[in-house]
Parts: C-alpha cells; sequence; structure tokens
C-alpha cells in the first residue's frame, strides 16, 4: 500500500487514488497522414519499464483532480509527484541510474 | 528417462525414497543451440517439450532466470476452463482442455487435473442475458457450457448464500463441466522432464540480459552466464515480456500488473467446484490438501514488485464473505503476488515479429495457466515451421494495427 502526495489535498491512502497509465502521451496532431502502424503506436503501445515509470493518477476520491508521478516500479517507491504540463524533476540521468539498478 | 509407475513407487517405498533419480538434468549451457527458450514457466517448458516431442527440434535449452514454475506457475489459482466467447479464443483454450485431458497420460506425471466444474455467477437479469450468450456461443463451438438456474446452482454449490436479500443476490450461473484445477507445479516438472529426456537442457539461474540481433535476425542471447548463440529464440516471460522486447528495440502493447491470491487454513471437504464472479471480482475453489484457494483482482498501476496492496485483497474478501457466509472465520495463511503481463484486449499474443528467427508468446495477463499445454503447442508449430498455427494465426502481433483484436474482456478480465 502507497502513501501518495496529491498535490492539492496532501498524503492520502492509495485507495483513494486511480492510476491512469504512462504519462506524457502526446496524441498525434498529423492524424490523417498516419499509418496504421504509426496509430497502434500511439493507441496501444507502451513502455511498461522495469524501473522508472512516468505516470498519471487521479484523486478520485479526494479533490478529483488528475497530477503526475514519477514511481520506481521494482520497488513501489514514490520518486516525484509533480502537476499536469510540467516535467518530472527525475531526470532520465536518474532514470537510465534506476533501469540499471532495477535489471541487476 | 525412468517411467513413473505403481511398481517403481513401489520399489523405491522399500528404500525409504532416497534413490528416485532427479527428474532432469542441470547441464553447464553448450555454446549454440537450434531454439533458445527464455522462460522456464509452464508455457516455455512445454514449447520446449513439443518442439521435440512433434517437431523433433531437440538442440533446445530453456533459459530461466531463477527456478523454473516460480513465476505465475506457481502462483497462480490454477482454474481451467475454455468457455470464452469468440472463435478464436474458443479454437486456442479449447485446444488447450483437450490436451489436458490426456497430459497425465502423455507426460507419465501426474498434473492431477481435475475436471470438478467452473460455475460463474450472474447476479441480476442483465448478467444472465450476458453469459447466456457465451452459454450459446460456447455450444455452437463444441465447448460443453450450460445455464444454470438459481436453485441448481445452490444445489450444484450448497455453501453459496442463498439469502435473496443481500447486494448481490446469487441469479443463476454457467457451468463448463469438463472445466476445473490443475496441479501448478507438476505442470511445470512434468513438461520439463519430459523434455529433458528428449534432450533438452534446462539451465536455472541464468538471466537474458540481452539479444544478440545482426541485419535483423536474431543471433543469440547475452545472459549472466555468458552468450549462447541461437538460430531462433522464443521469448516466453509473461509479466517482463516489455522488458525483453525492449532488448530487441520493439515496443508491446502490455501493462505489467500485480496480480494477488490468498489460500485459508486447511478445512474439511465443503465445496467440490470452483465459483467465480464477475461482478464482486471474487472467485474460489478448494485444493486437496483442503485449504480455500482465494484469487484476487490487479492492482491498477504498473509493477514488477510481485506484490500487491493490501485494498485489492480486502475487497476480495468481502466478496468472499457474502457469497460464502461458511467461510468468513477462517484465518488466510498465505498470500503472495505475480506480475501478469496484461494485454489491452484481454487476449494473448503468441506471434513472429519484426525479427528474424524471433517469437513471442505474452499478454496471457489474469489467465493463461490453462492454456499452457494449447500455448506451449501452438508456439511451438510457430518457432519450427516459422509460421503461425492456424490456431494461434488471430493472436498475431498486428492485430493491434489491423484493428483485428479478439476483445475478451467479459471471459477473462475478472474470470481467471
Ligand atoms: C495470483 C495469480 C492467479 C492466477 N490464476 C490463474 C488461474 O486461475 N487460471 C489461469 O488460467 N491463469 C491464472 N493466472 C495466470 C497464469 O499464472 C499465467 O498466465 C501463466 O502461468 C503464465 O505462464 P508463463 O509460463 O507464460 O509465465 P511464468 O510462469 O511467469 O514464466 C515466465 C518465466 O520467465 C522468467 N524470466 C523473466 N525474465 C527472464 C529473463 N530475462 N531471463 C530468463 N528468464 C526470465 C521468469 O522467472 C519466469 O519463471 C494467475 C496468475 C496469478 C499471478
Ligand atoms: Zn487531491
Amino acid at each position: 500500500m502507497m502513501l501518495i502526495e496529491c498535490p492539492w489535498c496532501g498524503p492520502r491512502d492509495q485507495s483513494e487514488f486511480r492510476c491512469g497509465g504512462e504519462a506524457h502521451i502526446v496524441r498525434p496532431t498529423d492524424s490523417e497522414g498516419m499509418s496504421d502502424a504509426e496509430w497502434a503506436d500511439y493507441v496501444f503501445m507502451r513502455k511498461n519499464p522495469k524501473g522508472i515509470h512516468h505516470e498519471r493518477w487521479f484523486h478520485a476520491h479526494g479533490c478529483r483532480r488528475w497530477f503526475n508521478m514519477t514511481r520506481d516500479t521494482v520497488s513501489d517507491r514514490i520518486l516525484a509527484v509533480y502537476k499536469v504540463g510540467e516535467t518530472s524533476p527525475v531526470g532520465d540521468g536518474a532514470a537510465a541510474e534506476a533501469g540499471a539498478e532495477a535489471s541487476k | 528417462m525412468s517411467r513413473y509407475s505403481i511398481f517403481t513407487l513401489a520399489r523405491n517405498a522399500l528404500t525409504n525414497h532416497e534413490n528416485w533419480t532427479e527428474a532432469w538434468r542441470s547441464p553447464e549451457p553448450r555454446p549454440d543451440y537450434d531454439v533458445i527458450i527464455v522462460g522456464g514457466g509452464g508455457h516455455g517448458l512445454a514449447t520446449a517439450y513439443y518442439l521435440a516431442a512433434e517437431h523433433g527440434i531437440t538442440n533446445v535449452a530453456v533459459v530461466e532466470k531463477g527456478w523454473i514454475g516460480g513465476g505465475n506457475t506457481g502462483r497462480n489459482t490454477t482454474i481451467v476452463r475454455s468457455n470464452y466467447l469468440y472463435d478464436a479464443s474458443a479454437g486456442l483454450y479449447e485446444h488447450a482442455l483437450k490436451l489436458w485431458e490426456g497430459l497425465t497420460q502423455e507426460l507419465n506425471f501426474n498434473v492431477m487435473f481435475s475436471q470438478r466444474g467452473v460455475m460463474n455467477l450472474a447476479h441480476d437479469h442483465h448478467e444472465a442475458r450476458d453469459l447466456k450468450r457465451r452459454v450459446n456461443a460456447n455450444r455452437l463451438n463444441g465447448i460443453d457450457s450450460e445455464w444454470l438456474d438459481r436453485q441448481q446452482v445452490l444445489d450444484f454449490c450448497p455453501i453459496l448464500n442463498r439469502d435473496p436479500a443481500i447486494r448481490y443476490p446469487v441469479y443463476g450461473a454457467t457451468l463448463q463441466r469438463r472445466a476445473g484445477t490443475a496441479r501448478h507445479d507438476a505442470v511445470a516438472w512434468g513438461y520439463a522432464r519430459g523434455a529433458d529426456a528428449r534432450g533438452v537442457d534446462i539451465i536455472q539461474n541464468c538471466e537474458v540480459t540481452g539479444l544478440d540481433i545482426q541485419g535483423g535476425r536474431i543471433t543469440g542471447v547475452e545472459t549472466t552466464r555468458g552468450r549462447i548463440g541461437a538460430k531462433k529464440v522464443g521469448v516466453v516471460v509473461a509479466g517482463h515480456a516489455s522488458v525483453l522486447a525492449a532488448m530487441a528495440g520493439l515496443r508491446l502493447p502490455i501493462d505489467s500488473h500485480p496480480l494477488q491470491a490468498l489460500v485459508s487454513e486447511p478445512i474439511k471437504p465443503v465445496m467440490d467446484t470452483v465459483v467465480m464472479s464477475n461482478a464482486v471480482h471474487a472467485y474460489c475453489s478448494q485444493s486437496d490438501k483442503g485449504e480455500m484457494v482465494i484469487g484476487a483482482g490487479i492492482d491498477l498501476y504498473n509493477s514488477y514488485s510481485q506484490r500487491g496492496s493490501f485494498d485489492v485483497i480486502e475487497e476480495t474478501l468481502v466478496a468472499i464473505c457474502e457469497m460464502f457466509p461458511i467461510l468468513s472465520r477462517l484465518s488466510m495463511m498465505r498470500q503472495w503476488g505475480g506480475v501478469v503481463d496484461v494485454c489491452p484486449d484481454a487476449s494473448p499474443i503468441i506471434s513472429k515479429t519484426p525479427i528474424g528467427g524471433l517469437y513471442l508468446n505474452c499478454g496471457w495477463g489474469t489467465g493463461g495457466f490453462k492454456a499452457t499445454p494449447g500455448s506451449g503447442h501452438v508456439f511451438a508449430h510457430t518457432i519450427a515451421r516459422d509460421e503461425p498455427h492456424p490456431i494461434n494465426a488471430p493472436f498475431a502481433l498486428d492485430r493491434f494495427a489491423s484493428g483485428a483484436l479478439v476483445a475478451e474482456h467479459g471471459a477473462a478480465a475478472v474470470a481467471h
């Protein structure tokens, strides 16, 4: 069970939240020019990393607002919570490091 | 391989069972194989077995990072059934169920397949209509399936809650009598022993850390015990599918989630079938040792931690206590989790890949144990012939681009 720090409400039990999956998936703008394979990549394909994951969460039984979280999917440790539209303070360097750690 | 029989059992009893020979060897990896199977779960071991037994390909290694059957194969609640909605799924899961029916004989290893029936409960009129549709679809595909009304359900499983005033009263159920349970470890061990006897090397404590690809073709794998060359590689690693795919530069439509189960203290026989309910998200059976085996749902976040959250278990047990008031005072003895590979259409991927000689078997999510023999059988065909068996052709990776999904959420999303 995780204790999640909602950017608006503070620390709350994980059972108040819903996870919305991978964050920062950008809707393609050239939708008419896209191939089926490119659509499949956007709609279905996911990183699903063993290690650092940037993901969306929803405070369903609280303020009902969405936000982003960076979490290590091996230890379930929460590394950062940040608002929609922001980039994760946990950079790619850290992600690569934790990835190497995770694959040990 | 020495055959097991009543006579070998008696003979070994005379020497206090101290002289049984090991069921498979533990060889050092050779420098090269015709086929390497990555992942020593039931599906990987079955694949190796059928490569040797049906296709005469015996220069094969199964490479497992831990111990065989220690992944989801050894963590699942062992429900076996084939009552899926669509023709493609019916073909795949019924193929597996037919193989289950002869598996103990085929492997000369008791997989304790017990056709005790599986009931899927309906709690209201709408759910009943949906389930009856599935009964009809099953029967059109030659799969045994019946509809039981409320009284028939209560007669078939007397410990179900008869109170009509509860939040989710029993309304009716589907019943597949040929469905049931099996011994999870025995399936892994039986296939391992059969594959080993035909020349397959089973290499445990050997993690694949990279895939060698040259000019668009696989040439081998990097492991914690050095490089091993291979003409073909089949990846069958369940929750780790995306990790292995990333080594080949591929992205998959898969998210890895925790899935939990738990067993109670053992009690006298009270339930000789399997009961599942999609609406309350819980299912239960009784093991031969007397434990009530209870399956929970997935945690909705991605995780490789092999453990889930307490609230998921709490929700499941609330449902179990309402469905079976007789169980409400039992202590739970053990609880554990696995990492399941969930696909958006709740169907597996058994497929060639854009890389020559690299094949993928994953996406079984919460319900692949039942498919173990069938999955291994058609995947071996796919690897041996470099083309899918007609049964797994609909389960190719390119269905996510073509749109020909096999959406089995009704039959697979909750029920395992
Ligand atoms: C709690 C729970 C309950 C379930 N209940 C049911 C049920 O009732 N009925 C049903 O049909 N299904 C059920 N399932 C699903 C079922 O267990 C799986 O779909 C099935 O066992 C998958 O088998 P597998 O051989 O593909 O995977 P696994 O048994 O997980 O085998 C994959 C193997 O790959 C290995 N591996 C991973 N990465 C590497 C690497 N880099 N190098 C080498 N090896 C690697 C792992 O160690 C593992 O042993 C349940 C699952 C869980 C977790
Ligand atoms: Zn909030």
